[in-house]
């Protein structure tokens, strides 16, 4: 065993470790850490596979934001785990179904050369100096632009409903106008009044 | 170099490799931990002057031996755990706050090829791991099981998440215009055009065509690592000390030491990006790590300027900062600049 298979089941132990405690730990803020920890193997499981663009790109977006807002949502949130948990069997049918779908997908991912699926070429090794970003970007701004351009559009598409979900107008708020603040001169607050001393 | 090295490497064969880098890791380490204590003595030495007083002279000749005496103070300081608290995250929170801090340095060029991680993706890097930095906050901060340091851990990650979008754009302008991610690259980039050939090397570093970005990056950089006028975080009036309230000795250290390490690293990423990093200012004089030395200090000093300058700014103002200001100033600016490249009076070519 050379050391990449090493690391990769050293990776791969924690991975799945740390998606099990995802779904068992009792409670929500461990889970969700446990989550962030399984977002950060993936990444090192990627830098293995030579795709560093993806891989710290996983780590800035799902760990560094994603989650991070995640995690203030379910700390904020008083959780009750006992109502989260009702209705666990009749859910159970439909989690196992999809649960057994993904296994088997897997197994033939994995399996490959059990169904026949050998026939599909490995990819050469990359050259010295090859860089997985410019790559990356030539492909998405020529032969994807427009799948590409679709997913962003989407992507805006979906922020404006979030934000028009959230908007509402209040009456009656009161709000400073930092630029108005700023702008106000010594003479708008202070007056300065000259008056002659008085004598009894 | 390598001739010298040659019977050290035989001495420990296969773990060479291992071992060199163990070394070289040390050798940043070190110098950035004593750099990190004397940080403190000379923002407390700054703010005095600033403020007409003498500040530390008690220790030591100048009170030059201030820093060791806070650290041995803090070493031998017992580290209390509250009892409500959740003990692992109590623990784990200031070590997510240190490793980060520590690890992104792995990339920073000191000079030509003197990096510990040459890689292709430096900026990238960087990035992802000042993102990963503010779990030790929110983790410190729910772990303590306390009002004022949950408040103060919110308060410090909203604001390091919003402040990062903008210093992002900021990089992707960097990033455009010397079209590598690798620093190394970046800084040599810097060294050449028509200013270059002058001989004032200075005016064509890239703070000249991203000025706006370069003061962008630059507070920004002041509210990632929650320094004053940013410093809500520990509002003394408001949240006590914020996310640290329940932490003592070397746990509150830990908290303290990646504080100033990032402030350090703000300082040294500020002076590779924008202001030629090793580059000297001027052809006569040779280039070295003496210049980037110098431009960190420089930075570092703006840093203490402003904290005994300016007031706290309150919370919403510091929002809007972010979000209103600097975000579409960025975002204007990515565009200028992209379209600058493609016109014919691109200085990049």
């Amino acid at each position: 065993m050379d050391f990449k298979t090493f690391v990769f089941y050293i990776l791969a132990a924690i991975m799945v470790f740390a998606a099990l405690r995802v779904i068992t730990a009792r409670n929500p803020v461990q889970a969700a850490l446990f989550l962030v920890l399984a977002f950060f193997t993936a990444g090192g499981i990627w830098l293995l596979l030579a795709a560093e663009f993806l891989a710290i790109v996983l780590v800035m977006v799902y760990v560094g934001a994603v989650m991070v807002l995640f995690l203030f949502v379910v700390m904020m949130l008083d959780i009750n785990l006992d109502r989260l948990r009702q209705g666990f069997w009749s859910y159970l049918p439909v989690g196992a179904l999809i649960g057994v779908l993904l296994v088997v997908e897997m197994a033939l991912v994995l399996g490959g050369r059990y169904f026949g699926l050998e026939a599909m070429p490995e990819p050469p090794a990359a050259q010295a100096g090859y860089s997985n970003t410019r790559e990356l970007g030539r492909l998405l701004y020529t032969d994807y632009v427009y799948p590409f351009e679709l997913a962003s559009l989407l992507l805006l598409v979906a922020m404006i409903v979030a934000v028009t979900l959230t908007l509402r107008k209040r009456k009656g708020v009161r709000y400073l106008n930092p630029s108005e603040q700023i702008s106000i001169k010594r003479g708008d607050r202070v007056e300065l009044i000259s008056m002659p001393a008085e004598k009894e | 170099m390598e001739a010298l090295l040659e019977p050290v490497a035989q001495l420990f064969g296969p773990a060479w490799p291992a071992v060199w880098t163990l070394a070289k890791i040390v050798a940043i380490i070190a110098p950035l931990m004593i750099c990190v204590a004397y940080l403190t003595l000379a923002e407390r030495k700054v703010i005095g002057y600033m403020q007409v007083r003498i500040g530390p002279n008690r220790v030591g000749p100048k009170g030059l031996l201030q820093p060791i005496a806070d650290g041995m103070k803090l070493l031998f300081k017992e580290i209390i755990v509250p009892s409500g608290a959740s003990k692992g995250l109590f623990i784990l929170g200031p070590i997510l706050a240190i490793a980060p801090s520590l690890a992104a340095w792995a990339v920073v060029p000191f000079g030509d090829g003197m990096v510990l991680a040459d890689v292709n993706a430096g900026l990238l890097f960087l990035l992802a791991i000042t993102s990963v930095e503010v779990y030790g906050v929110i983790i410190a901060g729910w772990a303590s099981n306390s009002k004022y340091p949950f408040l103060g851990s919110m308060r410090a990650a909203a604001q390091m998440v919003s402040y990062e979008v903008a210093m992002g754009f900021a990089l992707i302008c960097v990033l455009l215009i010397s079209a590598s991610l690798n620093l190394t690259d970046i800084v040599r980039s810097q060294g050449q055009g028509q200013f270059h050939e002058m001989g004032l090397s200075f005016l064509s570093w890239n703070w000249i065509p991203l000025f706006p970005m370069f003061i962008v990056f630059l507070i920004s950089g002041i509210a990632e690592t929650n320094r004053a006028p940013f410093d809500v975080v520990e509002g003394e009036s408001e949240v006590v000390a914020g996310h640290m309230v329940e932490y003592s000795g070397m746990a509150f250290a830990l908290f303290f030491l990646a504080e100033y390490a990032n402030m350090i690293l703000v300082s040294i990423l500020t002076s590779v990006l924008f202001v030629g990093g090793w580059l000297s200012p001027v052809s006569f004089l040779p280039d070295g790590f003496f210049w980037l030395a110098l431009k960190t200090a420089f930075f570092l000093f703006v840093f203490l300027w402003a904290r005994a300058t300016f007031p706290r700014f309150r919370y919403d103002h510091i929002m809007r900062l972010g979000w209103k200001v600097f975000i579409p100033i960025t975002l204007v600016w990515v565009i200028v600049v992209a379209v600058w490249m493609m016109s014919p009076l691109s200085i990049w070519k």
